[in-house]
């Protein structure tokens, strides 16, 4: 079977390089085709590398508390750009201070992401459900 | 061995020694579209040389005549594959008539059909991504009136069954992706099967092969030949050392090509690159920025009052004077102030073409304090800067021309070069250098270096 293809990349302002890095190395390991784009990616360049790749699924990391507004309109930019069923995933410190997660998880569920995850996520947690939610 | 460079309007010819490394003699002739042999024969005679010693010497030749080579690019997302095609083709040499990403529609496949290309690149998704785009993009192309070569660099997981959507009629070659993954630039090897296109099959539907009774071949475009001089001198030979990162500035009354060889990778510490990354051999060409032909676009990109504040001419003066070197683009200056008319012309052409070449930097304040991010090549350190083609030669102070391409007080966050030296290519060497670069890269550093170095220009106060 053809490997599936994540785009990965920090969005906004934000330019916490480490996450990111071993995000890529454990999604290779786990045998996906990894689109790193590294930090301060914006939403064009989110929607223009799944476009080009076919990606399989959008792996979006925030961790400077700003997270809801970078992506913000992110799903109807996919919409308008033909990939609006793409799964998108987020993980990271998605908002300013200790905030009932549930209420977070919610708030970002209505942004358009399929799976909202906490600080301290490990990998290993996140990639079984991956290969599930993409079929596999 | 001979080196012929068939221009738009000369035919320059030099005759080297590559045993010595030297230039034995230069010739040129107008160049004669209706059957280039005749002025190719004349400058050729122009050399001095006896019929046998002509016929025994070994001929290469480039050439930029009958419109040079005219492209399309076509990609699927506009910054991504549609721009590494674009930057493909001009790599290659060619005029890129115009750029196409996503779907092509029936309006875009007529206006195709009226700009009549001579080769259409055809690039989308990367490799194993989308393949949707470029398949949909060939059928359109297909169904073109007339066939054109068509270069297939995109996504390979389907470049064959690309290629199987034209007609036999129509040429197909395929190339590696000029965009093989998000982030990774390919365009050499496209830029080769380019170049094998225009000597198989452009040079012959020109009529270009008539000067083939006189020589070996038209083995690339004279831009592309130019690249070639370019890399040969940044990176040195097995032998001789490399000059290192340098900028190649050619302004013409159409068109003013800028050339870097460089990495560009940002130098000081601190910056984020973003974007795109470029070629180390970047070529573009701005097709508003020209001192003849496309001095009324020039001005709009300018501006008129800073060309009147520049040549202290009234506005009116200089909306005429453009009006008539556009209407008529062999005038000749014919006094000191329209001398400086045209240096100012030309200073601002480089100025602006530089601009649209480098890249450049912006602060963006991050909750983690300021970040500078880098876009384009960061050509700050450049050493060398080199002036070529006839505005520039045989303008009265290249100079003050050429330093438009240095810092400007105005543009601090363009990545241009801080502190070049400055040369010129006053004996039309660059052409020629990139072509005997194929065969004798010693001999051709050699004569490029010594030539050069011979036309360093040094300002009054230095």
């Amino acid at each position: 079977m053809e490997a599936k293809t994540l785009v990965l990349g920090v969005i906004g302002a934000d330019v916490h390089a480490v996450g990111n890095k071993i995000l890529e190395i454990a999604f290779t390991e786990a045998g996906f085709n990894v689109v790193n784009l590294g930090v301060l990616v914006s939403q064009k360049e989110f929607v223009e590398a799944a476009l080009e790749t076919d990606a399989d699924a959008i792996m979006v990391s925030s961790l400077y508390g700003h997270g809801e507004i970078d992506v913000r309109g992110l799903r109807e930019a996919l919409i308008e750009a033909g990939i609006g069923d793409i799964l998108m995933y987020i993980g990271g410190y998605l908002v300013v201070g200790n905030q009932d997660w549930p209420e977070v998880e919610a708030k970002f569920k209505e942004l358009g992401f399929d799976r909202v995850y906490p600080p301290s996520t490990l990998p290993e947690d996140v990639i079984p459900t991956l290969r599930k939610d993409l079929g596999m | 061995m001979i080196l012929v460079d068939i221009g738009s309007t000369f035919t320059k010819v030099t005759a080297v020694d590559t045993g010595q490394a030297s230039i034995l003699a230069q010739s040129s002739a107008p160049t004669t579209i209706q059957d280039v042999s005749m002025g190719l024969h004349t400058a050729l005679w122009g050399l001095g040389f006896s019929e046998e010693e002509l016929q025994q010497a070994r001929k290469l030749a480039c050439s930029s005549a009958a419109g040079g080579l005219r492209m399309v690019a076509i990609g699927l997302v506009q910054d991504l594959t549609a721009k590494a095609a674009k930057l493909a083709a001009l790599g290659a040499g060619a005029r890129v008539l115009n750029t196409y990403s996503f779907q092509l529609t029936e309006a875009d496949r007529e206006e195709i059909a009226e700009l009549k290309p001579d080769i259409i690149l055809l690039a989308g998704g990367t490799d194993g991504g989308n393949t949707e785009n470029i398949l949909h993009n060939a059928k359109v192309l297909a169904s073109l009136p007339d066939p054109v070569p068509v270069v297939i660099a995109g996504n390979r997981s389907v470049a064959s069954e690309v290629a199987s959507c034209f007609p036999e009629a129509f040429s197909t070659y395929i190339a590696p992706n000029v965009m093989p993954q998000i982030g990774k630039l390919q365009v050499d090897p496209a830029r080769e099967v380019i170049r094998k296109v225009f000597m198989e099959k452009i040079i012959h539907a020109k009529g270009l092969d008539k000067a083939e009774r006189w020589i070996d071949g038209i083995f690339m475009p004279t831009p592309a030949a130019v690249l070639h001089a370019g890399q040969l001198l940044s990176q040195g030979t097995a032998k001789q050392k490399g000059w290192g990162d340098l900028l190649i500035v050619d302004v013409g009354g159409a068109t003013t090509d800028v050339h870097s060889l460089g990495r560009g990778l940002p130098t000081q510490a601190g910056v984020v690159v973003r974007g795109l990354p470029e070629p180390f051999a970047k070529r573009t060409v701005e097709g508003d920025l020209g001192v003849r032909v496309s001095v009324l676009s020039l001005l709009e990109a300018v501006g008129t009052a800073v060309l009147s504040q520049e040549t202290n001419w009234p506005e009116v003066e200089v909306e005429a004077r453009a009006e008539l070197l556009h209407n008529q683009p062999d005038t000749l200056p014919q006094s000191r102030e329209e001398a400086l008319f045209d240096q100012v012309l030309a200073r601002q052409a480089v100025k602006h073409g530089v601009s649209r070449h480098v890249g450049s930097l912006s602060e963006l304040y991050t909750p983690a304090g300021l970040v500078w991010v880098q876009e384009g090549k960061d050509l700050s350190k450049v050493q060398t800067v080199i002036g070529t083609g006839g505005v520039l030669v045989k303008g009265a102070d290249p100079l003050a021309v050429l330093e438009g391409a240095g810092r400007q007080n105005d543009a601090p966050l363009e990545l241009r070069p801080q502190a070049p030296n400055y040369y010129l290519d006053g004996d039309y060497i660059m052409a020629a250098a990139g072509l005997l670069s194929r065969e004798e890269p010693e001999a051709a550093f050699t004569i490029l270096t010594n030539s050069l170095s011979s036309h360093k220009l040094v300002g009054r106060d230095q």
